[in-house]
């Protein structure tokens, strides 16, 4: 083992700046960041757009899209609100019944691309829109049923800790998320992922498995967009919207954090800083009098911005470290 | 038109600081072939930059019929009558020759792009080079590695170019093709062309060239006539210092068999038998497209062997992909090394443990490697461990292609084309590698194109040709021999 010193990723600290910006700014913008409970509640909204992000990071940083969690997202709130009916004897299994349903959707995305070879762009974009008719389906555009107390902990209650007080039963578990994502990006099997975004055909030839690491890529995407789902279920209530647009919200996360669209660059603490930058953007707009409206505007201009810059630094890169020919004679 | 179309003087130019060329002089005469060499990152490719006016020279002078120019684009250079065909070929593969060749310059007629002229012009300047066997109405695509760097050499002629400089040639091209190349090569410097020639391979230089530049360093080391120099004192020029081993000397006997095949076949090699043993270098030689690489894909389970027998320390094994060869104690180095052999975004860290986390399960992957003891011993020079090795020499590349390879182990180890596009301290250092692996009791089995490398590294000789093998030669067989095999005419038959 080599002696252990922290180490940012490339493309890792632009999006530290940013986020550690948009905090100062928070704090000058309005009174409930003047004590940490303002940021504790902003983490605790933010969580489950974290959540989807690092779950979106292991499909991207392995050279694929999964824009079907935000369906998922809507899917599960609604089949969970379906099956508790209010009562709280039937949370645990319903929730057990959620994740596994996470996990069926994140195969199917991920058999069909590796196995179909179906591109994960459009994979995913059929699985969003079938959840999206199914739900509409089931639900006729008002989703019945409803969530019991035991459910809605998760996303709106607190837990008292020794010396924390208070510490949303959300930012527990999105820590936890967290960690355990950078402990596997950190081990073999992690590593190999990024590896395969970057050339998988140097892996296959190593002896990997492919496949099987894109399927697991889908499948924890799968997974943790379920796990989004009950903290916003919790958090937000039960409505046939509450996934909506969550998809691009999260890709935009993603990108803004320096991930490579494409795979094999970036790592999983930025994509999490990303998500979390996109909520205290948000949160700041709307503490300085900006339209909610324009959110997706904004969000627009981001994820263009960042893909733009991230094109632009490696062109930098490669002004300066002149390794193959240079441009063709016109 | 003077006989010194282009002169380069006291050339300086720095990146963020880093001094890449120091005072570097370059004359190039009309009429001659003029080889530029050095190590990687001697400044070659700078330099070459430079002409092409890529790149403008912080200092220094750059003279043009004895005038004096500044390029601030590569399109000032062009209209100068410089021509640069690079490594990796530009063109677009789904148009035409005629296109490609006037791509951007078409010729129009009545507002309409003038095809007539443009064919008629791209056949006038094929047939000038002798090289009518080019249609030029056929799509790129459907043409030869060499035939389209024919149509990059069409298309500087079209612009009138007096100066050609061509980025390692050969590099892509299969052994036959050199030869069509030579001729080309020699036919332009005939019609009083200047052509600056930057290659690698010795035995071009010395076959093509008048005189000879070398760089080191990004500095100018001398500037020879190819006949007044050998191509010892040439390599000590380039490395400054001597390299009277290239090759290490071949060590003890060679042990157990370690891998047998019996009669093996597929799709691309048909009853094949051959052995290599522990403490073995086995070169396989033959042409390209001979099966030499096959057999190799074959081993690694690529493409399986569908008939004949496989035998790993005498017991025959079923390699269906590179997982289970991986596993059974193969390793295999690909000829393709930006393609197959690295993840060039990753870090060598993760390149070099890439095979061990990728392949390998349980006990076995968690074993215990020294990483920073595995990279000094395949000589890996980086920043780190954490530098990505997209930034490292091609050399520097290989070695931990080779790296990745020891961390797990292999008793066997193919090594296809081992010191392709790498330079020659680089080389040397991955000869005594293999030979220090094979003394520790490794079988190895290596491909290479370039017969001298093969000869020197090589135990015994097996020679493909067309998908059989022609026959087995010893050590320090000629070239000859190899060549006489590899064409099918048998031993020395061939000049």
């Amino acid at each position: 083992m080599t002696r252990w010193r922290p180490r940012l990723a490339d493309g890792t600290a632009p999006v530290l700046v940013v986020l550690v910006v948009l905090l100062v700014a928070l704090a000058f913008a309005g009174p409930a960041y003047s004590e940490p409970a303002g940021y504790l509640a902003l983490l605790k909204r933010a969580a489950p757009l974290v959540i989807l992000a690092i779950g979106q990071y292991f499909v991207v940083v392995s050279g694929g899209f999964d824009l079907s969690v935000g369906s998922l997202v809507t899917a599960e709130v609604v089949i969970a609100a379906r099956l508790i009916s209010g009562d709280d004897g039937n949370t645990a299994w319903v929730i057990a019944l959620l994740l596994g349903f996470g996990v069926l959707v994140g195969l199917v995305n991920g058999l069909i691309t590796t196995k179909l070879l179906v591109p994960s762009f459009i994979v995913t974009l059929g699985m969003l829109l079938v959840l999206d008719g199914a739900v509409f389906l089931w639900t006729g555009g008002a989703p019945r049923g409803a969530l019991s107390p035991s459910f809605r902990v998760f996303g709106r209650g607190s837990v008292d800790l020794p010396l924390l007080g208070a510490v949303p039963w959300s930012v527990l578990i999105l820590l936890a998320v967290l960690v355990a994502a950078v402990l596997f990006m950190r081990s073999g099997t992690g590593r190999t992922l990024l590896a395969v975004g970057d050339n998988e055909n140097a892996v296959r030839l190593a002896g990997g498995r492919v496949e099987r690491l894109r399927l697991l890529a889908f499948v924890l995407s799968g997974v943790l967009a379920a796990l989004a789902a009950i903290l916003l279920a919790g958090f937000a209530g039960v409505s046939a919207q509450v996934g909506q647009g969550l998809e691009f919200r999260a890709i935009t996360a993603v990108v803004l954090g320096g991930v490579l669209l494409g795979g094999g660059r970036g790592s999983v603490v930025a994509a999490a800083a990303g998500a979390l930058s996109l909520e205290a953007l948000f949160s700041l707009l709307n503490l300085v009098g900006v339209s909610g409206a324009l959110e997706s505007a904004v969000q627009g201009v981001i994820i263009i911005a960042a893909v733009a810059y991230a094109a632009h630094g490696a062109g930098l890169r490669q002004r300066f470290r002149p390794r193959k020919a240079a441009p063709s004679l016109p | 038109m003077s006989d010194i179309p282009v002169r380069l003087e006291g050339i300086t130019k720095s990146f963020l600081g880093v001094q890449v060329l120091r005072g570097v002089d370059l004359e190039l005469r009309a009429g001659e072939v003029h080889a530029l060499m050095g190590e990687n990152g001697a400044g070659k490719s700078t330099l070459l930059k430079v002409l092409a006016g890529v790149h403008k020279p912080d200092t220094g002078r750059v003279l043009l019929d004895g005038e004096e120019v500044s390029f601030s684009a590569p399109r000032d250079a062009q209209a100068a009558g410089i021509a640069i065909i690079h490594q990796e070929l530009n063109l677009l593969p789904h148009r035409t020759v005629a296109e490609n060749v006037f791509l951007g310059r078409e010729p129009v007629k009545r507002g309409q792009v003038d095809r007539r002229a443009m064919e008629a012009e791209t056949r006038r300047l094929l047939e000038w080079l002798g090289e009518d066997g080019i249609a030029a109405d056929a799509e790129v695509v459907r043409l030869s590695v060499a035939q389209r760097q024919v149509v990059e050499i069409v298309k500087a002629l079209s612009t009138d170019a007096k100066v050609l400089a061509m980025d390692e040639p050969t590099a892509a091209l299969a052994d036959h093709e050199v030869e069509l190349l030579y001729d080309l090569v020699k036919r332009l410097r005939e019609r009083g062309m200047a052509i600056l020639y930057v290659s690698h391979r010795m035995r071009e230089v010395f076959d093509l060239s008048q005189r000879i530049t070398v760089l080191k360093d990004g500095a100018f080391v001398t500037c020879v006539e190819t006949a007044e120099i050998t191509s010892d004192q040439l390599v000590r020029h380039m490395v400054g210092r001597s390299l009277d081993a290239l090759y290490p000397d071949r060590s003890s006997a060679a042990g157990e068999v370690r891998l047998a095949l019996k009669n093996a076949g597929n799709g691309r090699v048909r009853d094949v038998s051959l052995e290599v043993r522990a403490g073995e270098i086995v070169g396989l030689a033959g042409l390209q497209g001979s099966g030499r690489s096959a057999i190799a894909r074959a081993v690694w389970g690529v493409q399986p062997f569908t008939s004949g027998v496989l035998e790993l320390d005498g017991k025959p094994v079923r390699i269906g992909n590179p997982r289970t060869a991986v596993r059974k104690g193969i390793g295999y180095v690909t000829e393709d090394r930006k393609g197959e052999g690295l993840a060039l975004s990753q870090s060598v860290r993760d390149n070099a443990l890439l095979v061990r986390r990728a392949a390998l399960r349980g006990s076995a992957a968690r074993k215990h490697t020294d990483l920073a003891e595995l990279l000094k011993s395949v000589n890996v020079v980086s920043r780190g461990q954490h530098q990505e090795v997209r930034y490292l020499s091609g050399g520097n590349q290989q070695k931990v292609v080779l790296g990745k390879w020891l961390a797990v182990r292999p008793r066997v180890l193919v090594v296809d084309e081992p010191t392709r596009g790498i330079d020659v301290g680089a080389k040397q250092a991955v000869y005594r590698l293999l030979r220090d692996l094979a003394a520790d009791g490794m079988a190895i089995l290596m491909i290479s194109s370039e017969l001298p490398e093969l000869i020197g590294m090589s135990d015994r000789i097996v020679v493909m040709h067309e998908g059989a093998v022609a026959g087995e030669l010893p050590a320090g067989a000629s070239e000859e021999a190899v060549m006489g095999l590899a064409t099918g005419h048998g031993i020395g038959e061939v000049a």
